[in-house]
C-alpha cells in the first residue's frame, strides 16, 4: 500500500514538473522534404518530452538572411535553427551557437559520420548536430547509356568519359540533352558545381597565403571544358539551371546524365513524379585523369541552437530527439526506408533494411569521398569542399559565380570571367585584411 | 463616315484594353491554374493549359501544414491596422501642407518621398536592435508601426493631392459658419474627399498586404502574415510548384476579391482631379 502511494505520488510529481518546465520552441527550418516529414512528426517529440514546437519555415535564402540577423542581434526569436555546414563552423567560432558538448549517451554521437562531424565542429567541438547529409553524384538513364554503347564505369568515371557519354546520349530532335548541370548564378547554386569540380582538376579558390588563385591553368582548364561540354551536350539555358529546373528536366527524360545533390536520387526514382524512375543509374562523382580527387561536394542541413535562447535543455532535447537513431527508425515506420533522412549516421548504413534502397550505398560513398579538411589537390588554408568557411566567401563567390554564369550565356569569354574573378576577390580579401 | 471611323477606334481601343489586362493578369492566371495540378503536370514540358485532371489534393495539403487561419488573420490585422494609422496621422499632416502651406512644405513632401529611396535592408539591423530593445520583435504592433512609417510618405503625398483639389473657400465658409478646425476637418473636408481617401486606404492596404521584407524579417512565429506562408512553400532542392502556387492564391485571394469590388471606387479615386 505505501509503496503503491509512493509510485502514485512520484508519477503525479513527474506529471507537475513536466508540465511546469513544458516549453514551446520555436524552430526555423527550410522547405526540404525531409524538413517536411520532420513537422509531421513533432507530435512524438511532444509525446516524449511534454515540449511544443511552433514552425518557421522559409526559402532556404530567406531563412539564411533570417537566422544570421537573429544570431548576430542575439534576438532569440527561434530556439533550434537549421543552418548548413558553412554557418556552423563560423557561427561557433564567433560563440553564436550553443556548443553541442553534452549529449546525451544514448545519442551516441560517435555514430554521426566522421565527415559530417567534422564540417560541423570547430576545434573539436560540435556545434550542430546534422538532420540529413549529402554530397553529389551522377544519376544517369541506364537506358540511354546502353543505346550509346557505353557503360559507366566502376568507382569515378573521368571527366573525358563523361563528355564523351554525353555526347553520345544526346539527341536534340528529341529534346535529349546528354548532360544537365547547374549553370545559375549563386554560391550554393552554379557556384557549388563549379568549385567542387575545379577541385577535381586542381584547382583551388586560395593558396595557402590567401591568395586568389583564378589566374591558374587549372581554373582556366575547369571553365574552359564545362563550357565546351555544356555547349556540345546541355540543354538551352544551362546558364540559368539550378537544381530544381534540372530535377524537372531529368525527370521528363530530357537529361542523359545529371551530377548534383544525392538528395535528388529519392525524387527521380519516384514513379509518382518521374517517369524514368526505373532506368536511373548511379555513380561516383567523375575526376580528372591523373588526379586523386573526385568533382563531388559534402553538404549538412543541421540543428543548431542559437546562444540567445531562453529554452536551451529543451531546444537540445528537440536537437537530440530529431538527429536520433530512433528517429530515422520512427520515419522509417511512417513513411519507408526511403525516405529517411540520409547521410547523418554510419549506424544507418549498417541497417540491412536501408541496405535495401538503391541509392543508399552510392550516397554513402560520395560522401565518405569527399574530405571538406583536405578538399584540394594542393594544399589550402580553408575548410569546406564546395565553399571556403570565412564569412566573406558568400559575397564573393556570388560575385565570381555570375561572372561565370556570363560566360555560360556567352555574354563573355572564360579569359574575360577569370580575370574579372581574380581582381573582385583579391579586392575583398584585401579589404577583409587577409 | 466619322462615325464609323469612331467606332473602329473605340473597338481597336477595347481590344488593345483587354490584351493588355490579359498579358497582366496572365501571372495570376496560372498561379491560379498551377495550383488545381499535380507536381507532375505543374512541370510538363509544354505546359498544360485548362485541359488536366484538376486536383484540390494542393489545398487539401496546404491547409494540413499550415495553420491559414492564422496567418490570414495576420495580414489583415497588420495591413488593416498599418493603413488606418497612416491615414489618422496623414489627413492633419496633408490638411495642414494643403490648405495652410508654409515656406518649405514643397520641400518637406519632397523630402517625406526622398525616405522611400533608401534600401530598406539598409535599415534592417537598426530596427531589429530596436525592435529587440522594445520587445516588439514579432508582435502585430512592431509590424503596424513599421509598415505605416514605410507607407506614410505615399499616403500624406495622396491625401495631399486629393485635398488640393478642394476650393478653400469651402473651407473658409465653413469656419465663418464657426466650424473648429475638427468638425472642418471630420465634417467639411473628410466627406468631400472620400473618393481620395478610399483609394488612398485601398492602395496602401494592397501595398502592406504585399509587403515582404519587413514581414519576412520582422517575424518568426507569432505575427507572421501571408508573406512568411508563401515563402514557407518555396523550396530550391525539391519542385513543389503546384502546393506552392496554392499557397499563392489562398494569399493573393483576399485582397484580389477586395480589389475587384472596389475597383470602381479605386480608379474614381485615381483619377480624382485628373481629368477637368
Amino acid at each position: 500500500m505505501y509503496l503503491k502511494n509512493a509510485l502514485r505520488a512520484a508519477t503525479a510529481l513527474t506529471l507537475v514538473t513536466t508540465a511546469v518546465h513544458a516549453e514551446t520552441l520555436t524552430i526555423a527550418t527550410v522547405n526540404n522534404g525531409d524538413m517536411i516529414r520532420m513537422q509531421g512528426l513533432t507530435d512524438d517529440f511532444t509525446e516524449k518530452t511534454g515540449h511544443d514546437v511552433e514552425w518557421v519555415t522559409l526559402e532556404e535564402n530567406v531563412l539564411r538572411q533570417r537566422v544570421t540577423t537573429d544570431i548576430t542581434t542575439k534576438g532569440g526569436a527561434f530556439d533550434v535553427m537549421t543552418i548548413g555546414m558553412y554557418e556552423t563552423p563560423i557561427w561557433g567560432a564567433n560563440g553564436w551557437l550553443v556548443p553541442l558538448d553534452d549529449l546525451s549517451e544514448e545519442y551516441d554521437v560517435d555514430d554521426i559520420l566522421p565527415a559530417m562531424a567534422g564540417g560541423l565542429s570547430h576545434d573539436g567541438t560540435l556545434y550542430a548536430a546534422p538532420f540529413y547529409g549529402e554530397s553529389s553524384m551522377i544519376m544517369y538513364r541506364t537506358d540511354l547509356m546502353e543505346e550509346a554503347g557505353l557503360e559507366m564505369p566502376e568507382g569515378s568515371p573521368t571527366w573525358s568519359f563523361i563528355r564523351e557519354a554525353a555526347a553520345a546520349m544526346t539527341d536534340r530532335d528529341a529534346d535529349i540533352n546528354g548532360i544537365c548541370l547547374r549553370g545559375k548564378a549563386g554560391w550554393g547554386e552554379g557556384g557549388a558545381l563549379i568549385t567542387a569540380m575545379s577541385n577535381s582538376f586542381g584547382a583551388r579558390w586560395f593558396d595557402e597565403n590567401w591568395q586568389p588563385q583564378f589566374d591558374t591553368d587549372a581554373w582556366n582548364e575547369t571553365l574552359t571544358f564545362f563550357t565546351e561540354m555544356m555547349n556540345e551536350s546541355g540543354p538551352a539555358g544551362y546558364a540559368t539551371n539550378g537544381f530544381n529546373e534540372n530535377l524537372s528536366l531529368f525527370q521528363q527524360g530530357k537529361c542523359g546524365m545529371w551530377i548534383d545533390a544525392t538528395v535528388a536520387a529519392s525524387f527521380v526514382t519516384n514513379p509518382d513524379d518521374s517517369t524514368v524512375a526505373d532506368s536511373v543509374g548511379f555513380a561516383l562523382a567523375p575526376h580528372k585523369e591523373g588526379i586523386d580527387k573526385n568533382g563531388n561536394w559534402l553538404w549538412a542541413w543541421a540543428l543548431g541552437i542559437p546562444a540567445g535562447t531562453q529554452k536551451e535543455e529543451a531546444a537540445k532535447a528537440f536537437v537530440e530527439w530529431a538527429t536520433s537513431k530512433d528517429y530515422i527508425e520512427l520515419v522509417a515506420e511512417n513513411e519507408g526506408w526511403a525516405n529517411v533522412p540520409p547521410g547523418a549516421r554510419t549506424s544507418l548504413y549498417e541497417n540491412e533494411n536501408y541496405k535495401d534502397v538503391p541509392f543508399a550505398q552510392m550516397t554513402l560513398d560520395s560522401i565518405l569521398s569527399a574530405d571538406p579538411n583536405n578538399p584540394t589537390v594542393d594544399p589550402v588554408p580553408y575548410v569546406g569542399v564546395q565553399f571556403a568557411a570565412i564569412p566573406e566567401f558568400a559575397g564573393i563567390a556570388t560575385d565570381v559565380s555570375q561572372e561565370f554564369s556570363a560566360v555560360y550565356a556567352g555574354q563573355q569569354s572564360v579569359e574575360e570571367a577569370l580575370e574579372k574573378a581574380q581582381a573582385l576577390t583579391t579586392d575583398a580579401m584585401e579589404a577583409a585584411g587577409y | 463616315m466619322a462615325r464609323a471611323v469612331t467606332t473602329q477606334r473605340k473597338a481597336i481601343n477595347t481590344a488593345l484594353a483587354w490584351a493588355i489586362g490579359l498579358l497582366i493578369f496572365f501571372p495570376i492566371l496560372w498561379t491560379i491554374l498551377t495550383s488545381f495540378k499535380t507536381e507532375a503536370t505543374a512541370i510538363a514540358d509544354p505546359p498544360v493549359f485548362f485541359f488536366f485532371d484538376w486536383t484540390l489534393e494542393n489545398y487539401g495539403v496546404v491547409m494540413e501544414r499550415s495553420n491559414y487561419g492564422k496567418f490570414l488573420w495576420n495580414s489583415i490585422a497588420i495591413a488593416g491596422g498599418s493603413t488606418l494609422l497612416g491615414v489618422i496621422i496623414a489627413v492633419p499632416a496633408a490638411w495642414s501642407m494643403a490648405f495652410v502651406p508654409g515656406r518649405r512644405t514643397k520641400d518637406i513632401l519632397l523630402w517625406m518621398l526622398s525616405t522611400k529611396m533608401l534600401p530598406a535592408v539598409g535599415v534592417l539591423y537598426p530596427i531589429y536592435l530596436l525592435f529587440i530593445k522594445l520587445g516588439i520583435l514579432d508582435s502585430k504592433i512592431g509590424l503596424i508601426i513599421v509598415l505605416m512609417l514605410i507607407n506614410l510618405p505615399i499616403i500624406v503625398w495622396m491625401l495631399y493631392t486629393y485635398f488640393r483639389e478642394i476650393p478653400g473657400e469651402i473651407l473658409e465658409a465653413a469656419r465663418m459658419d464657426g466650424a473648429g478646425l475638427k468638425e472642418e476637418i471630420i465634417h467639411v473636408l473628410t466627406p468631400m474627399a472620400l473618393p481620395g481617401i478610399a483609394s488612398t486606404v485601398l492602395l496602401n492596404l494592397i501595398l502592406a498586404w504585399n509587403e515582404a521584407f519587413w514581414t519576412l524579417n520582422l517575424t518568426a512565429a507569432e505575427a507572421a502574415p501571408l508573406t512568411a506562408f508563401i515563402a514557407s512553400y518555396s523550396s530550391p532542392e525539391g519542385l513543389f510548384f503546384a502546393k506552392l502556387s496554392a499557397a499563392s492564391t489562398m494569399a493573393i485571394a483576399p485582397i484580389l476579391i477586395l480589389g475587384w469590388f472596389s475597383q470602381k471606387q479605386l480608379v474614381r479615386g485615381l483619377t480624382f482631379g485628373a481629368v477637368k
